[in-house]
């Protein structure tokens, strides 16, 4: 087990810059995601801490050991590939003793690490069949089997469930989660799900256009995302956005003024006037009939009733959709107009450039 | 609708039929008129040897007359050691290829790929005199070196393309484990190539076998003569002894055949199911 540091990391194919200033630390034992949309460079980030892309700048560390310059096998990871990459030619017992081979591992404790690994995964009855008469569920914990007989320092996954159908999916998260537990093991996963990011992770690392936007404890992200990125990214359905303007500054409040929203009344701390702003609200702290200062309304367009509640798809004065949880029995009919409004706390204003300003906090 | 697709697969299969029929055809003849009384042969080619006209006098001769034997030998040993370099430096130089990005690999993959399109019978000359300086002069070694170097651009070829194919995670996997390079290409790429390898050993096999130029220029005594150029002998000016040259002909056909069918076995795709969804 072993921590794990990245400083400075850059990655560029040609004129090309994937990765950018990447700087993370990761305490051991813990359990980092990495999630984003794709092409934000994540994958590319994981595939350099394995050591299966070169660096183009800075430095990786793992354990206080600079590897750089060391084969995937000589950094003690171990990867976990979306594909499961199985050996197709090798039954599964081999397929996890394969690779302990050209690492001088006895056979005698290749067995015990193989028998250990497969009671931990529930393998046991599989270990003679070959991948092609194994599930998508099955193959993947052959290939995270085949990671634990190593006995990294550092287990790397890569979208490790995105093959997987949705059940299977949960349960092979609920089945990595135990895994952590048990292992007590580094964790680096990659991912696009935010649900299996929330779900699993100690911290989340939030990437987009090959930089860190946030990292974070999944509810940290969730209630104080950074920037409009991360606000826009984290939470399904997405947050609700209005573009607006501080009119005046009154002392201890400001008046906000927009399309699509009543003015409203902020603590006037961290914000000037004439300054631009984007509000913020989650469609799950917007309330018909509710309390705070924050107010919109619209005509219902679309009801989505999913059972544990309903979103209702609003359009808004200035002609874009607003989204809003609607929860209980009671749904709003369609073309029906309706007011909703968040408090105080459940408001996230952002600066022109993206960036969070704490209303709460002052400057 | 049901009419017009039966019409439609009727139609394939006369096409079909008629091709085979074609193809096998002349080799249908040479095995029947080889059990044939030289009489028979010329009387009546078309009909199939009975009782009257059985004959073995043709394999008879071939036995007593030549050094079959000894050209079967060396027929073997050219085409099994020649398919396996090829095959070995084949796959070898198409994993390089495909997988390293070196200083000049793109130029030496279109240097490989040239002997695709230039034959080298064209260099016919330049090989004999090269054999004569090496010494190489009537050795199976001198074919055997030919016929590498004429077979390695096509398997290049095939087995680059196959590679491309087996997915990037697996060597990836096998690079986390640990795995060697060395073997990373003989036990996890080298297994999953088992298709394109029987391919490319049937597309190699049947030229080597079937070759009558570069034994005819570069053998010169019956201990290198191989089956194809044994054969001639029996092919006179004036005279042809067609009883033998069908017997010979007819055993030359086998070796080919029994390496064929045991190599289609290999020919089943899908062996890669399994390694990925």
């Amino acid at each position: 087990m072993s921590n794990l540091r990245v400083e400075h990391l850059g990655k560029s194919y040609g004129s090309a810059n994937v990765l950018s200033d990447i700087n993370l630390s990761v305490d051991n034992g813990e359990f980092i995601v990495l999630v984003g949309p794709s092409g934000c460079g994540k994958s590319t980030l994981l595939r350099m801490i394995a050591g299966l892309d070169g660096v183009t700048t800075g430095d990786i560390y793992i354990g206080d050991r600079l590897v750089n310059g060391l084969a995937p096998a000589e950094r003690r990871i171990a990867m976990v590939f979306q594909s499961y990459a199985l050996y197709p030619h090798m039954d599964v017992r081999k397929n996890m003793t394969f690779g302990l081979k050209f690492t001088g591992v006895a056979p005698a404790e290749r067995q015990r690490r193989v028998d250990e690994a497969a009671r931990m995964l529930r393998l046991e009855p599989l270990l003679g069949r070959y991948p092609r008469d194994l599930s998508g569920g099955q193959r993947q914990r052959v290939a995270i089997g085949r990671a634990i007989v190593r006995e990294p320092d550092v287990f790397l996954f890569d979208e490790p469930l995105s093959n997987l159908d949705a059940a299977l999916r949960v349960s092979t998260r609920v089945e990595i989660a135990r895994l952590h537990r048990l292992l007590g093991a580094t964790m680096v996963y990659v991912t696009h799900d935010q649900t299996e990011a929330m779900t699993l992770a100690d911290r989340i690392v939030v990437m987009s256009e090959g930089r860190i936007e946030q990292i974070g404890k999944a509810l940290d992200l969730y209630y104080g995302p950074a920037n409009l990125f991360v606000a826009g990214f984290i939470g399904s359905p997405a947050m609700n956005f209005f573009l607006g303007a501080v009119e005046t500054v009154d002392g201890a409040t400001a008046r906000i003024v927009g399309a699509g929203f009543e003015p409203l009344a902020l603590p006037a701390d961290a914000l000037d006037r004439g300054a631009k702003v984007t509000i913020g609200v989650r469609p799950e702290h917007l309330r018909i009939a509710g309390q705070g200062p924050f107010a919109t309304s619209g005509a219902v367009e679309l009801v989505e009733r999913l059972g544990v509640s309903s979103f209702a798809h609003v359009r808004r004065a200035d002609d874009k959709t607003l989204v809003v949880e609607v929860r209980g029995r009671e749904t709003p009919e369609v073309t029906q107009n309706v007011t909703f409004r968040a408090p105080l706390q459940d408001i996230h204003v952002f600066d022109a450039s993206g960036q969070r300003i704490d209303i709460s906090k002052g400057r | 609708m049901l009419l017009e697709q039966r019409a439609r697969s009727l139609a394939v299969h006369a096409v079909l039929v008629a091709y085979s029929a074609l193809a096998l055809g002349p080799i249908l003849l040479v095995v029947m008129n080889s059990f044939k009384a030289r009489n028979a042969i010329f009387d009546s080619p078309l009909s199939p040897p009975d009782s009257s006209t059985f004959s073995l006098i043709g394999y008879a001769k071939v036995f007593r007359a030549s050094h079959i034997v000894v050209y079967f030998e060396n027929s073997l040993i050219v085409t099994m050691v020649s398919m396996g370099l090829v095959l070995l430096f084949g796959a070898m130089a198409a994993w390089a290829l495909s997988e390293y990005r070196f200083r000049g690999s793109t130029a030496l993959g279109l240097f490989l790929s040239i002997g695709i399109m230039v034959p080298i019978r064209l260099g016919s000359v330049a090989i004999l005199n090269m054999m004569r300086t090496l010494g190489l002069n009537d050795t199976l070694t001198a074919l055997i070196l030919v016929y590498i170097a004429q077979g390695l651009p096509m398997a290049i070829f095939i087995l680059s393309e196959f590679i491309q194919q087996i997915p990037m995670d697996l060597r990836d996997a096998a690079r986390c484990d640990g795995v060697p390079e060395t073997r990373i290409f003989f036990e996890v790429i080298a297994p999953l190539l088992r298709p394109a390898i029987a391919t490319v050993a049937v597309f190699t096999i049947v030229p080597i076998w079937n070759d009558l130029w570069f034994p005819l220029i570069l053998t010169s005594s019956d201990s290198t003569h191989t089956i194809t150029l044994g054969v001639q002998q029996f092919l006179g000016q004036y005279i042809t002894d067609w009883n033998s040259v069908l017997a010979a002909l007819s055993m030359a056909i086998l070796p080919v055949v029994v390496i064929y069918v045991i190599f289609s076995r290999q020919l089943i795709a899908g062996l890669t199911s399994g390694a990925v969804k």
